[in-house]
């Protein structure tokens, strides 16, 4: 009886206290965002910033008053909010987004969307990356504006985006201290690193059986071009797959790329580590795999285009300087 | 007599144009490549392996790693896997009755996809050797879950066939809710489901052989047993086959052999129904015949997908479904169409 009573005691005051931090916080961030708009923005705390009507990809978007209960269907764009400082608006995240680990992850899902479940979090804002099941259409219906914030093409997309959710939260101001931030570290990161490298060359897989790859279009490939660096899989584009062609292994091999980068290394996403990349027959005759080169990435901040970016660019960096060493 | 010397000419010839087309096959798919090694000197490393051939050749040590350690490894791979397939869907074919039926039916792609799903969501602490097991297991298991269910509802094989589509159409759905419920996975899941013998090993090839080779010599010794049975149970009874006993040790024994292709290669469809079709235009109706002209054709006709699936769009690649049921089924249309009499 004793433990179970003490423990009973334990849950409450752990409840207590995250009752007590939950209030902490709100109230450490509304002050925050009325210093913000203080600090430069023409505009005052939470009021004249709306209503505010923003172009995204399924077309204009009014916003009348700052949102409170925002649902966010896209781990991109989880990352974005809270790196705004929309964390405390935020009443349900999609279950892929997992990141940052506060982020209340729920059971909703961005690639099938279920309506009822959404309208469920009784949300001001949705924000997600495609429109599938009709969420557009239907959140219209119930009167909720939606963004659909889709996979970045360049990193200017993803700059853009992550000012466009800043503004459709009244958090401009952070937005664009972030926007700048991320150009900073990772102007600061080509530099040392230097843009460029035309003798080395790198293979980018995002799956392996079959090996699908990226081109430099891409915008992965235009994230490793930032250093100058030679794509093997170029060779192989083709306008029908986007720029994401699947790569003989004997090409692979025979390119002899200097560098590769794993986006599929981590356990949840096949797996293939640099050691099961070094026992893959024959491929000990790459470069890379000789000279150890071969770079198992984060592959959540790899295919994610998010605030994030920075800690993927130093990681490409580290290698190129590494390689060229 | 006359009649079985009639027929045995044509089945010789049958083998003669099954067997040249595969070595033909092979050696096209050994000397082409998005590699570009040059095709004299990769001849010469060839017949520099055959015992007591020492010829010289102008191969790097890098080409040679291509060669023998990549193309060669999945081109007997591709051998294996549509020899299987082919075997499989004939000796399906042959226990249904039925030209329709093909070696994915009776649950087993169903039960891989299943198996290689609920290996790459919660076994991905394992490495990525869990799937080609799992997919292994998961064919097996989904055969026998259809043949159990199909037997208790009675012996027939309509039955035994509609159980098999119930089950199926069950275990995809099973598979689709987990694809659903993990989003980060689909892509994985996605491509395992496509087919593909791109990471082709010699491993792959040595791990299922033992599997191969007890599954296919099981089933070719039944060609006599399925051509009683086609006559009808009736006649077999007579005749002093076990109907049900034939169909249990021949379902068993494709559902091994499909299961094996399956483990290294994913879903490859089209195989499996239409080279048997290709074998009967060729050879006649007779198992005895049908099952190793299969063996044969098939494995040349996946050799020769495979090669088309990575060269021409080389240094990119096709899945190869796509290739056997985009350039195949205009090709089988067109032998249906001008070979009229032969089949069944």
């Amino acid at each position: 009886m004793i433990p179970r009573a003490s423990k009973l005691a334990a849950l409450t005051a752990v409840a207590a206290a995250a009752a007590l931090a939950g209030c902490a916080s709100a109230t450490s961030t509304s002050t925050s965002t009325a210093s913000g708009p203080a600090a430069g923005s023409p505009a005052a705390a939470g009021g004249p910033e709306f209503p505010v009507t923003l172009t995204a990809a399924n077309g204009p978007v009014t916003i009348k008053v700052k949102p409170a209960r925002i649902v966010s269907l896209a781990p991109t764009a989880t990352e974005d909010l809270y790196a705004v400082g929309a964390g405390p608006q935020v009443v349900a995240v999609d279950q892929n987004s997992d990141y940052p680990l506060t982020a209340k992850k729920t059971t909703l899902s961005g690639l099938t969307p279920n309506l009822e479940a959404i309208a469920r979090y009784q949300p001001d804002l949705v924000i997600s990356y495609q429109d599938a099941n009709g969420l557009v259409k239907g959140l219209k219906k119930l009167g909720i504006p939606v963004l659909i914030e889709p996979a970045a093409a360049t990193l200017n997309d993803a700059y853009a985006q992550i000012d466009q959710i800043g503004r459709a939260t009244g958090h401009l101001a952070q937005a664009q201290q972030t926007v700048t931030s991320m150009k900073a570290q990772i102007a600061a990161t080509v530099r040392r690193a230097g843009s460029s490298h035309p003798d080395l060359t790198y293979y980018w897989e995002l799956t392996a059986n079959p090996y699908y790859s990226v081109t430099s279009a891409t915008f992965i490939g235009q994230i490793v071009g930032l250093f100058g660096l030679k794509n093997i899989a170029n060779a192989a584009d083709k306008a029908s797959d986007g720029g994401y062609p699947q790569l003989s292994a004997e090409y692979i091999v025979k390119a002899q790329p200097q560098i590769i980068f794993l986006a599929d290394n981590q356990a949840a996403d096949g797996g293939q580590t640099p050691a099961v990349v070094a026992k893959r027959p024959g491929w000990s005759a790459i470069p890379a795999v000789q000279h150890d080169e071969v770079i198992g990435l984060n592959d959540d901040v790899a295919s994610r285009w998010g605030p994030r970016l920075p800690q993927l660019v130093a990681e490409i960096a580290q290698a190129v300087e590494r390689a060229s060493r | 007599m006359t009649r079985t010397r009639g027929r045995r000419r044509p089945a010789a010839r049958a083998y003669g144009v099954a067997a040249a087309f595969l070595v033909a096959a092979t050696l096209i798919s050994a000397l082409v490549g998005a590699a570009d090694l040059n095709p004299v000197a990769t001849l010469a490393a060839l017949l520099d392996k055959i015992p007591f051939v020492h010829l010289p050749s102008s191969l790097s040590p890098l080409d040679r790693a291509v060669l023998f350690d990549i193309r060669l490894p999945r081109i007997t791979l591709a051998i294996m896997v549509g020899g299987l397939l082919s075997v499989a869907g004939a000796g399906y074919q042959g226990v249904f009755r039925n030209p329709l039926v093909d070696s994915g039916m009776l649950g087993a792609s169903a039960g891989a996809g299943l198996g290689a799903t609920l290996a790459i969501v919660y076994l991905s602490s394992l490495g990525p050797a869990a799937v080609p097991v799992a997919a292994f297991v998961g064919s097996l298991a989904g055969v026998m879950i259809a043949y159990l269910s199909g037997a208790v509802a009675s012996n027939g094989t309509a039955t035994l066939l509609l159980a098999g589509v119930a089950v199926g159409l069950f275990l995809t759905a099973v598979q689709t809710y987990l694809m659903q419920r993990s989003a980060q996975d689909l892509q994985q899941i996605y491509f395992w489901l496509l087919g593909s013998l791109s990471g082709a090993t010699w491993q792959q090839a040595a791990e299922i052989l033992p599997y191969a080779a007890v599954s296919v010599t099981i089933v070719l010794l039944h060609g006599r047993h399925l051509d009683v049975l086609s006559v009808g149970d009736e006649e077999a009874r007579a005749l002093g086959v076990r109907p049900a006993r034939v169909r249990l040790v021949v379902i068993a024994a494709s559902a091994l052999a499909a299961a094996s292709a399956v483990a290294v290669s994913g879903l490859i469809g089209f195989v499996g129904i239409v080279v048997p079709h290709l074998a009967r235009r060729l050879a006649g109706p007779s198992y005895r015949i049908v099952l190793p002209l299969s063996l044969l054709a098939g494995a040349g006709f996946l050799v020769l997908a495979d090669t088309v699936a990575r060269t021409v769009v080389a240094p990119a690649e096709l899945p190869i479904g796509v290739v056997t049921a985009l350039v195949g089924s205009p090709v089988f249309v067109w032998i249906l169409r001008s070979t009229r009499v032969v089949g069944t």
